[in-house]
């Protein structure tokens, strides 16, 4: 007799966010902004999460606190890294840099263009840091720039010198090119033709299949909707004076 | 919100390090530094690790100069501490060398650029000569060997080679720079320290001049401390920021967190005047 035996596995705890609370206090308009209060959430490998909300509602102010652009009011990120637990509202500076490197990735519709670097090193170079050799990354770089639709006239030429939605393109290339634990994406199919949009949604797929954990805001979020496993939405709150 | 929420959001207090692994590579504890009555840098605590850029910030007179005259060991302050970790030295407060051995650590080990290059050269020697003089006195002694070191630090630094038996006088403002960071990177020092480096340049001298240092920063990850009262500057360059203002750091953070997310009410005013 063959008994067939299945455990169920739940993959393992990515991010837990307790109480998390931002708010921006304008010292010369003598005011405190209140984007969000009190988000609790809990993100597993290989999981989704869509933020949703009006303009203003914070969407972006949560990616951004996550990465520690923006410094939390109060609340907790605990993020398990490959080296243990660690919370990503209080931990030091030097300890984000050395995650954002590794492990949490950043995508948005901006680049930030540096001069004098040609777009296939800007794309290879998370993985040449990461100890793929030099050669090897920029084949690597090239496939991901052509799956992207950049021209290969442009992989030797600096992307400062690009129009708008190809810089993007080098962007996303260079943001996906490395598989991260956690992935934030605030709004990366904005004004992206549908090809290179197709190419982002493959690229997601197959990184969510491979244990990437990832929360997104969407401009056009029924490109996502096959990927979605959580929905957050935010609100606007509100304005008080001191 | 509720009163009791508000009163319960403070302000989050910071861990410390427990991914970086790596020791600091400079450390200054407690340091202030008076010139009479002026209170030019008051309490300062500074941590620097292996291939970090940290950008210091302020405006003019808030005791960015003194405090990197006193990396440099040109100026000791009344109070505080500094460690660089240099094998052998990592105990030493360097602060209680004597002069000599404050040279001789100077020239083997920090490399400085000062907005002013009359300050870091001397006009009337030659380009090459200058950088040479730096691994002179750090015991060098074969003429051809200095030569060719010279020469290949001056093309690290992108300066034209062939122009390397001209003096600074006949140079422009980013070329003298230029021979400044040469000298400074002569010998593959533990931190860079720049003082304004691009203060003074055309915008466009400038943004190849800043070029030039974040390739260097890439290729061969050397740690830096770079002083400027310019945020675009600050911003192109460093991984962490300084805020200082009075002699008194009054914020520090991620760059990018500095820029977007300034918390005290003068980084605040900084950031928006630029923007
Ligand atoms: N750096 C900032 N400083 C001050 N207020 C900010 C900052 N970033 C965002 N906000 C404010 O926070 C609120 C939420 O903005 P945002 O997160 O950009 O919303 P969304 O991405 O959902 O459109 C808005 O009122 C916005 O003006
Ligand atoms: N050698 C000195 N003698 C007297 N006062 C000095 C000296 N060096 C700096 N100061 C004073 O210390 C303060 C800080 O100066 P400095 O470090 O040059 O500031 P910054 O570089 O930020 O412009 C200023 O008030 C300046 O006048
Ligand atoms: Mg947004
Ligand atoms: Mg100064």
């Amino acid at each position: 007799m063959n008994i067939e035996v299945s455990i169920p596995t739940t993959p393992a705890p990515v991010l837990r966010v307790e109480g998390l609370t931002k708010q921006f206090k304008m010292h010369h308009l003598k005011r405190t902004l209140f984007a969000f209060d009190n988000i609790d959430f809990e993100l597993r490998e290989g999981e989704f999460i869509l933020l949703k909300g009006e303009n203003g509602a914070g969407k972006s102010t949560l990616l951004r606190t996550l990465y520690r652009s923006y410094l939390p009011r109060g609340g907790h990120a605990y993020y398990h890294t490959r080296e243990g637990v660690i919370d990503l509202a209080s931990a030091a500076d030097v300890d984000i840099a050395v995650l954002r490197r590794r492990e949490i990735g950043f995508v948005t519709q901006f680049l930030n263009a540096r001069p004098r670097v040609a777009a296939e090193e800007v794309v290879a170079e998370p993985l040449r840091l990461a100890g793929t050799y030099h050669a090897e990354a920029l084949v690597e770089a090239r496939r991901w720039l052509g799956a992207f639709g950049v021209k290969k006239q442009l992989w030797a030429a600096y992307p400062s010198t690009f129009s708008g939605g190809e810089q993007q393109k080098v962007n996303l290339a260079r943001a996906l090119i490395l598989p991260q634990r956690l992935l934030l994406l605030d709004e990366p199919t904005a004004s992206l033709d549908r090809d290179a949009r197709n190419a982002l949604v493959e690229r997601l797929t197959q990184l969510k299949a491979s244990g990437v954990a990832m929360i997104g805001v969407f401009h056009h979020p029924e490109d996502v909707t096959g990927l979605i496993d959580q929905e957050i939405a935010l609100k606007a709150v509100k304005i008080e004076d001191q | 919100m509720t009163a009791l929420n508000l009163a319960a959001a403070t302000q989050i207090t910071h861990q410390p390090p427990r991914l970086m692994l790596a020791e600091p590579m400079l450390t200054m504890r407690g340091i202030s530094k008076n010139f009479g009555d002026v209170k030019a840098v008051s309490d300062v605590d500074v941590t620097v690790y292996p291939g970090e850029v940290l950008g210091i910030v302020g405006e003019s007179g808030s005791g960015k100069s003194t405090l990197l005259r006193m990396m440099n060991l040109e100026e000791t302050p009344q109070a505080g501490s500094y460690h660089l970790a240099l094998p052998g030295r990592e105990d030493r407060d360097l602060f209680t060398l004597d002069r000599f051995e404050r040279r001789s650590l100077r020239a083997q080990h920090i490399g400085i650029v000062y907005q002013n290059p009359h300050l870091g050269l001397l006009m009337g020697h030659t380009n090459s000569g200058n950088v040479a003089e730096r691994l002179l006195i750090a015991g060098k002694r074969n003429f051809a060997e200095l030569r060719e070191q010279a020469r290949q630090s001056l093309d690290a630094s992108e300066f034209p080679v062939e122009r390397m038996d001209a003096t600074p006088r006949e140079l422009s403002g980013g070329m003298q720079q230029r021979v400044q960071l040469a000298k400074a990177i002569a010998l593959e020092p533990a931190v860079l320290l720049l003082d304004e480096p691009t203060t003074g340049l055309d915008v466009s001298v400038q943004a190849l001049v800043l070029d030039t240092l974040k390739r260097l920063q890439r290729d061969r990850a050397i740690t830096m401390v770079l002083v400027s009262h310019d945020l675009g500057v600050i911003r192109t360059m460093a991984d962490r920021v300084m805020v200082m203002r009075r002699g008194k750091v009054v914020e520090q953070g991620l760059a990018d967190q500095i820029f977007q997310d300034p918390q005290h009410a003068y980084t605040q005013q900084l950031v928006h005047a630029k923007l």
